[in-house]
């Protein structure tokens, strides 16, 4: 195994196990890292590709990665103050509490 | 494979099953920030300098902080820890097995991972953070211009969406004195 399949092993694992907490956790915080957690899975992907790629000097997957930190900071921010949002309307941030809009 | 790479990598794997699997959700949030402070530092042991320290600044210095902040604003710190798992979790936990196991089968049988004489291209200066900064200034200064604007969009509607809203409080009054 090359150290390229190690990374993408170690973002598969990284990636399983966000989404096990995300599907799993009844937090809508935790429910919010797990998803963090899987776009970080992705970067590394990313980064790794760039490594071995056959051209690094092109930068592309090392910007996408910069493109993507802000991005994911802005998702955690609009995440976290509509978790508070929601606290504030039903006094709890239990995922399975929150069933107002059960169809 | 080396043995740097190996400790970063049980760093963050352990760092997030920590994360997902604890009861507490203040000792989670800093499993969090340990599992990223191990990625960060696999970008390092990669060569992306820019990205590792991007990394460690963003998600170490401000997501897990704030995560922080939102577990005590939302007292979860005192929540009853016993039902911090979904009735279904063990389901779950066979399915997100499944998807690693159908991306683990994906990375072994790709031609690529089989490659022997893989090797990164060596360090160079072509891909410093001088480089990074002149490519984002000159190649990509649409999307970041277009970044920039959506982290001011973001930061505006968080302020706005976790702002109190003064009218839903103020309404019941206005009906009261309708009433009256």
């Amino acid at each position: 195994m090359n150290p390229l399949a190690g990374c993408l092993l170690v973002s598969a694992l990284l990636f399983a196990i966000g989404l096990a907490g995300a599907i799993t956790r009844r937090s809508a915080i935790l429910v919010l890292a797990g998803i963090e957690l899987m776009l970080s899975a992705a970067n590394l992907n990313f980064i790794a590709f760039w490594r071995f790629g056959p051209h690094p000097e092109a930068l592309t997957g090392l910007i996408f990665v910069i493109f993507s930190i802000a991005v994911a900071a802005a998702e955690a921010a609009v995440g976290l103050a509509l978790i508070l949002a929601i606290y504030r309307h039903a006094k709890t941030s239990d995922v399975s509490e929150i069933r107002e809009m059960r169809g | 494979m080396t043995l740097p790479f190996l400790i970063l990598a049980l760093l963050t794997l352990a760092g997030g099953v920590a994360a997902m699997t604890l009861r507490r959700l203040v000792h989670c949030a800093l499993a969090l920030a340990v599992s990223f402070a191990g990625l960060a530092g696999l970008y390092l042991n990669l060569g992306a300098e820019f990205a590792g320290l991007a990394q460690l600044l963003v998600y170490v210095g401000a997501i897990a902080i704030l995560i922080v902040f939102v577990i005590l604003l939302t007292r979860g710190g005192d929540a009853d820890p016993d039902s911090s798992f979904s009735p279904a979790s063990a389901g779950s936990v066979v399915i997100a097995l499944a998807v690693f196991a159908v991306l683990a089968w994906a990375v072994n049988t790709s031609s690529l991972a089989h490659v022997a004489t893989l090797q990164p291209a060596p360090p160079s200066d072509k891909t410093g953070t001088l480089q990074i900064g002149q490519a984002l200034m000159q190649h990509y200064v649409l999307p970041l211009e277009v970044i920039g604007l959506m982290l001011t969009a973001a930061m505006i509607g968080a302020v706005i969406l976790a702002l109190r809203d003064k009218r839903i409080a103020a309404e019941p009054k206005d009906s009261e004195l309708r009433a009256s």
